[in-house]
């Protein structure tokens, strides 16, 4: 295990060290301690790394990671794992705003709570939250799947592409263009996997939720809809 | 009925026979008219403004024996690799999807002979421009499209695009037609529906936000690439200001004129300011800042020929960016193809419907038929003599201002034509010392 105070050496020097591991390593399992929510940790690591953190980060943690773990003992600022490629991202506490945002793979779990905008944009990364999301969560979100074991706040799913969203609990409101859609049996085995893999499966079943996608009316231009643009 | 004549039919010159066909069309189809290209109206420009040249207090240099240099530095402040260019324009975004990719292959080729840039643009980066681009920005749009590492990495360098002149405030907008297999693809978006780019970016709002981000890009990127900012001519002073605040390498403003591939005719008719009244505002806020030529300024929007160079340059830019000269360099809006722009109801030099794909010319279009009439190895070579020729005139009138480098052009150098003109641009109007709003009366 290697041990990088982050306080001591400062960011410059952790990333390139993250980032010098890429098609060479056999340094695969890194400890960050002293993050005090410094920006942008561990951001554009391209190595199949484990990379635990010992506190909370600020913005963009995980920031576009490729193919490596990394674990946040803590909770995560604004935009933690954007544009994530692959890999897993798992954060013990709660995510601020734009968490998973534009993810193109990947995972990302969230063991607490996440505010809005959760999964903002996504383009196919999978994020799992074991508590509630916020307001105006997976806007404009195109693919990958979001799965809520707790509540969803207003405006889910606004503008929806073909993301596929499950939420346990009670959704506020759905935003426009979003609709309830049946659960089928490939949705259950969706969940089941996501369930598992965002090491939840202790604490819900496919079963208990709900499934949310797009009506697809906003996707060719129509006049009628004016109101709803 | 008397014989006393009748008074002649009298067109309004509010309800003209444009603004009724507009009333007309609006009525039957029921929505807003979207199409390409910049501002139509007349606005003050360039035009309005002119190179006093040497006389006795200023000697010029001579033609193709004196040297005037036209390269430029970009990206000086942080990046560890800042860019080199021979020539101070640009190639302005212009996303693969609303151009085919031969259109973009012919933009990286002659630019590159050019020694210039290209920028991708909304909807990702594509090995066509990629291969033939020897310097090449990478766009960091709101709709994050194709967005990934690999290709930050691979960049000469990023520009985060805040907004542009044609529509500040607005997303972008790439209409069902124009969605092929493989644009859909890059931007993981099912075919065939009309796509729409948002207009702020998912994880980030304001210039402490901002700074913020310009640090993940850079860190990502190890240092290595300049961060350009990219704002449609809003309020080109704080816009300007804030970015430097944020960090950026490079500050590009896009005046009101400049070209989209598809938005609503409204917005880009009646929102943003006139390149003119842009650059002497962003300039004073990088000169406010001590930063003019620590971080560059490229400005954009209706730029087309050596002149508009030479006189943004003396204005304070160090670079231009140009989209809709590139794309007439290459063949857009040729005559030649004027019995098919009459069939898709335009005219050469006005067919703007870039947004439904059926480019005469091939170029802004992803039908591979109409796509194949365009050749890139001739489009490339015709946009770098346009290139050459814009530098070479930049030069002739820098020369016979007593210039050396076209960064020595300054404001001193012009006059105006229009009290308009000397008020945006701060320049005297011809013939006074009179700077509206500036320097009092006559
Ligand atoms: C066909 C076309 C596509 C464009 N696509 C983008 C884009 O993807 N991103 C962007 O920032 N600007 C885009 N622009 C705007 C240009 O980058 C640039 O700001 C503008 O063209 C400059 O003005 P000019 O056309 O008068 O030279 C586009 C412009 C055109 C003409």
């Amino acid at each position: 295990m290697q041990t990088f105070d982050l306080e001591a050496e400062g960011l410059r020097a952790l990333n390139s060290a993250l980032h010098a591991l890429k098609g060479q390593t056999n340094m695969t399992a890194w400890e960050v301690i002293n993050p005090k929510g410094a920006h942008a940790i561990a951001a554009g690591v391209d190595a199949p790394v484990e990379i635990t953190v010992r506190g909370s980060t600020g913005y963009y943690c995980a920031g576009m990671n490729k193919l490596a773990t990394i674990r946040i003992k803590g909770s995560a600022g604004p935009g933690v794992a954007e544009n994530m490629m692959s890999g897993t991202v798992i954060i013990d506490g709660d995510a601020s705003q734009y968490a998973g945002a534009t993810g193109r793979g990947g995972l990302l779990v969230i063991k607490g709570n996440a505010s809005s905008r959760c999964g903002i944009s996504m383009k196919g990364i999978d994020i799992v939250v074991h508590g509630n999301i916020g307001h105006m969560s997976c806007f404009m979100a195109q693919s990958g799947n979001l799965v809520v074991l707790g509540d969803a706040g207003e405006a889910l799913g606004d503008s929806l592409y073909e993301a596929r969203l499950f939420v346990r609990g009670k959704v506020k409101s759905l935003g426009t263009d979003c609709i309830e859609k049946e659960m089928r049996d490939e949705h259950f085995l969706i969940v089941e996997d996501l369930l598992r893999r965002g090491e939840a499966d202790a604490k819900a079943r496919p079963e208990e939720f709900r499934r949310y996608g797009s009506a697809r009316k906003l996707y060719n231009f129509n006049i009628d809809n004016a109101q709803s643009y | 009925m008397s014989d006393f004549p009748r008074t002649p039919p009298r067109f309004s010159a509010t309800f003209t026979p444009a603004v009724n066909a507009e009333i007309r069309r609006a009525a039957a189809s029921g929505i807003y008219d979207i199409r390409g290209g910049g501002t139509k109206r007349h606005l003050p420009h360039f035009d309005d403004l002119l190179f006093l040249g040497a006389s006795i207090s200023r000697y010029p240099l001579e033609g193709y024996r004196e040297k005037c240099a036209t390269d430029v530095w970009l990206g000086t402040r942080f990046a560890k690799n800042p860019i080199h260019l021979d020539i101070p324009v640009t190639i302005a975004g212009m996303s693969f999807g609303a151009l085919s990719g031969p259109a973009k292959e012919a933009l990286g080729r002659g630019a590159s002979e050019a020694g210039t840039s290209t920028t991708t643009g909304d909807g990702g980066m594509t090995e066509e421009e990629r291969g033939h681009s020897k310097t090449l920005v990478y766009q960091y749009l709101p709709s994050r499209y194709g967005m990934n590492p690999d290709d930050l990495r691979r960049a000469d360098a990023i520009e985060i695009v805040v907004g542009q002149g044609a529509k500040p405030g607005g997303g972008g907008m790439l209409l069902g037609q124009k969605i092929s297999d493989r644009v859909a693809q890059m931007r993981n978006l099912p075919k065939g529906i009309d796509q729409r780019s948002a207009c702020r970016h998912p994880d980030w709002t304001g210039p402490d936000d901002l700074e913020i981000k310009i640090l993940e890009l850079r860190e990502i990127t190890n240092w290595e690439k300049p961060i350009y900012v990219k704002v449609g001519g809003a309020r080109p002073y704080y816009d300007t200001a804030l970015a430097v605040k944020a960090g950026a390498d490079v500050v590009v403003v896009d005046g009101m004129q400049g070209g989209t591939a598809a938005t609503q005719d409204v917005f880009i008719e009646h929102v943003g300011m006139p390149i003119l009244a842009c650059i002497p505002q962003a300039v004073k806020a990088l000169q406010d800042l001590g930063m003019h030529r620590k971080v560059q300024l490229i400005v954009s929007g209706g730029i087309r020929t050596g002149a508009d160079v030479a006189k943004a340059l003396a204005l304070g830019a160090d670079a231009v960016a140009i989209g809709t000269a590139a794309l007439i360099a290459l063949g857009d809006n040729d005559p030649k193809w004027e019995a098919e722009y009459q069939a898709l109801g335009s005219t050469a030099d006005a067919y703007d419907d870039w947004h439904e794909g059926r480019d005469p010319a091939g170029i802004t279009t992803q039908d591979p038929e109409l796509a194949s009439r365009f050749d890139p190895v001739l489009g490339g070579r015709r946009l770098k003599n346009y290139l050459k020729v814009m530098t070479l005139e930049a030069q002739t009138i820098a020369r016979a201002c007593g210039k050396n480098h076209l960064h020595n052009l300054e404001p001193e150098d012009l006059c105006s034509l229009t009290i308009e003109a000397a008020a945006m641009a701060g320049v005297p109007l011809a013939g006074t010392n009179w700077i509206p709003g500036r320097t009092g009366g006559f």
